[in-house]
């Protein structure tokens, strides 16, 4: 009873709202940020701060720094596993050719005047 | 007689919780895999940007705006319920099914024109990715959204409060799966 007094008591000091606010405005920087047209600033802006945010979501609404441990690592081992997947694929995937294999398919270039919206 | 998820905490935390972690680990390898696929085929063919430049960003944009204020009612639903706030719980999370129901909306008229366009899931590899991780999302938007109709129709009366975390749990997770999707399909051009 008094390890879920202190679970509830973790999760009272956090103004949600304050978190929200926050969060928005990431989202607009998220945006601005490819609009410079540096693809470094675009990586940072788009994929950095989703990363941040994310971990604010997990940090302050699901409550994640107040679980057992054993809850982030239970999590964190899918996401070596994911990792994993990508580390055996990508090599298949990302490159055309290679010593031992020939990859004959090329994904077709789109024709440039499909609409844009 | 109460439900074993909520009286029996042998993990240390009660059973019913537990059980929404282990979901979300195991849709940690679902989308992780989805995502992880589509950046290495996004990487290798430069031929995807000009397909991306097709997404709208301000559409993605605007349901990111939205499924983080759905977020945000659903963790002030676990404050309510904590506090033993039941129709306050219930109130807060229909407004996150109402959050998550205009998410389907945008998505619905997104699709819809891009479809009358002539970019389907089998235009090519770029537009398959794109319907499917954006279409799996969608589903979990919806089922998510029925879960919480249930659960606030219990909690509207003082029961099974407990159950307001653990779908709000499910909830932030589908807005995290969603944040790593918007730069993805809508800023990566």
């Amino acid at each position: 009873m008094s390890d879920q007094a202190t679970h509830a008591d973790a999760h009272h000091h956090v103004n949600y709202v304050r978190i929200w606010q926050i969060l928005l405005g990431l989202l607009v920087v998220s945006v601005l940020g490819p609009m410079i047209g540096i693809k470094i600033v675009t990586l940072m802006t788009a994929f950095g701060i989703a990363v941040v945010k994310a971990y604010l979501v997990a940090k302050n609404f699901m409550h994640l720094n107040v679980q057992p441990r054993y809850v982030v690592y239970l999590l964190g081992t899918t996401l070596v596993f994911v990792m994993l997947f990508f580390a055996g694929a990508a090599p298949d995937v990302m490159k055309p050719a290679g010593d031992n294999w020939r990859k004959p398919y090329v994904e077709p270039v789109p024709s440039h005047d499909a609409p844009h919206h | 007689m109460r439900p074993i998820a909520t009286t029996r905490s042998a993990a240390g935390i009660p059973t019913g919780l537990l059980a929404v972690w282990w979901v979300l680990a195991s849709e940690v390898v679902i989308f992780g895999g989805l995502l992880g696929s589509y950046i290495m085929y996004r990487l290798a063919h430069d031929a995807w940007a000009v397909q991306a430049a097709n997404t709208n960003m301000w559409i993605g944009a605007f349901n990111t705006f939205v499924l983080l204020t759905s977020s945000l009612t659903a963790v002030l639903a676990h404050q309510a319920a904590e506090h033993g706030d039941g129709k306050l719980a219930a109130k807060r999370l229909y407004y996150t099914c109402i959050g998550a129901a205009t998410f389907i909306a945008v998505k619905a008229f997104e699709w819809t024109t891009e479809i009358s366009h002539g970019m389907t899931i089998s235009s090519n590899t770029f537009w398959s990715f794109y319907y499917t991780a954006a279409g799996l999302h969608a589903l979990h938007v919806i089922a998510g959204a029925i879960l919480m109709m249930y659960v606030a129709a219990d909690a509207a009366k003082g029961r099974e409060l407990h159950r307001v975390e653990l779908i709000g749990i499910y909830w932030h997770f589908v807005d995290i799966v969603w944040i790593f999707l918007f730069p993805l399909l809508y800023i990566a051009k």
